[in-house]
Parts: C-alpha cells; sequence; structure tokens
C-alpha cells in the first residue's frame, strides 16, 4: 500500500519536497517507514537523525503500525516560540 | 478555548477578551517576541513553519490539560508562521482563572509543554548565514 509522509523543516529542505508518497506493507512501523524515506535522500541516508513520529496528526512511538489511509510525519527537533535552545544561556 | 496557527499578526488583546469571565479574577497574557540576539549572533529574522492541523490539536489537548490540573477557567493559543522580523510576536498564549496564582503557574506549565510539543520549526537569518534552530525533540506517544 502507498501512504503519504510528510517532511518539515531542514528535511524538507534536504529532501526538496514537503510530502513524499511511499510504498510499504501494511501494518510497517513508523519507524521503518522513515528508513525508506531516508533511503531516498541521499544526504540523509544511512544516518542516525533525532526525530520523532506523528501519525494522523499525532505522536506516536517508532514502533507503532502503520495503516491503510494513515497519514505520516516526521517531525524533527521542535522549536516554536522564541525563547532559548535547551543548554544556552 | 480558543486555538489559532497563522500567517497574520497576532493580537493579544483578542487572546485577552478570548479568555476574559465573570468568574475569572486573574487573566494572564504571555508574548513570545523575536529576539535580536541568540548563540552570540545577531539575528535579523526568523521564518516560522508548522504542521498546522497536528499544532492545533497539541494545543487542545496540553489546554486541556492545563485547564485540568491548573483549574484554570479558559485558555487561549496563537501561533504565527511565515517570516518575522526582530520584535515581532510569534506566539500567544492567555489563560484565566478564579485567582492569580493559578493563572501564573498554568500559564507556565502550557507555554513550556508548548515549546516542548508544539510541531513548530524556525530558521534563523542571522548576519553571516541562516541556519534551522532545533530544540526539543518532542516525547513519543
Amino acid at each position: 500500500m502507498k501512504v503519504k509522509v510528510r517532511l518539515f523543516a531542514r528535511l524538507r529542505e534536504l529532501a526538496g519536497t514537503s510530502e513524499m508518497e511511499v510504498e510499504i506493507g501494511e501494518g510497517m512501523p513508523v519507524g521503518e517507514v522513515f528508513e525508506l524515506v531516508q533511503a531516498r535522500i541521499p544526504c540523509l541516508a544511512g544516518q542516525q537523525l533525532p526525530v520523532a513520529f506523528a501519525v494522523n496528526a499525532r505522536y506516536v512511538a517508532p514502533d507503532h503500525p502503520v495503516g491503510p489511509g494513515d497519514e505520516v510525519a516526521i517531525i524533527p527537533p521542535v522549536s516554536g516560540g522564541s525563547g532559548v535552545l535547551p543548554g544556552h544561556p | 478555548m480558543f486555538f489559532l496557527v497563522t500567517p497574520d499578526p497576532l493580537d493579544p488583546q483578542q487572546a485577552v477578551e478570548l479568555v476574559r469571565r465573570h468568574e475569572a479574577g486573574a487573566v494572564l497574557v504571555f508574548l513570545g517576541v523575536v529576539r535580536s540576539q541568540n548563540l552570540g549572533r545577531q539575528v535579523i529574522r526568523l521564518q516560522y513553519e508548522a504542521y498546522p492541523e497536528m499544532a492545533e490539536q497539541v494545543m487542545r489537548e496540553l489546554a486541556q490539560e492545563a485547564v485540568a490540573r491548573f483549574q484554570l477557567t479558559d485558555v487561549a493559543i496563537m501561533h504565527r508562521t511565515g517570516v518575522l522580523p526582530v520584535g515581532e510576536t510569534s506566539l500567544v498564549v492567555a489563560v484565566s482563572s478564579p485567582h492569580r496564582h493559578q493563572a501564573f503557574q498554568g500559564g507556565q506549565w502550557l507555554v513550556d509543554r508548548l515549546k516542548e510539543r508544539l510541531p513548530i520549526w524556525k530558521k534563523e537569518t542571522f548576519v553571516g548565514g541562516e541556519e534551522w534552530i532545533e530544540g526539543e525533540l518532542p516525547p513519543a506517544g
């Protein structure tokens, strides 16, 4: 089956697209879906990236199974608001 | 409760009026503002990018939790997206409560959680370059 994967911020720029369609087996863990996405972005292939995952606009663990019609999103470390970064003055 | 992710300028007074209630003796408003210095660099502007549908969902979940934990009367949260020069307001959080301590504590808790969990990112343009600012990795689930 095909799923839609949304990309944001630095990942979106590196991929050159905000959305990708990926062919997966039903129930594939979202972490493995991201590995397929990574493999299609040459500069990201094989890297360990700090990302979180969302399915249908909710945070999920990497082992969350992806089903038909699900919308997957790859969430890089977030930085809303305008405050300081953790660990910086 | 009121939640908004928008490319348009934010109106803090609108947020205040949205949470003002006869039973609430305290209204607290927080503004996040683009500041001129970060990591020792002179900031020119920030570009905010959101996953808007999810951001409003996360706002709703955190606001409901804040209401339950701190007995807040009402909550309004607004986040702006797009290119914002120094001095512009990127975040407005307004809370109301019967007494002031609940508003101060609930407001601080809510702003801290929003920074950890809102799917919103910013790219900083500073004198000499630009960079995506990557802060907190949201907890799973």
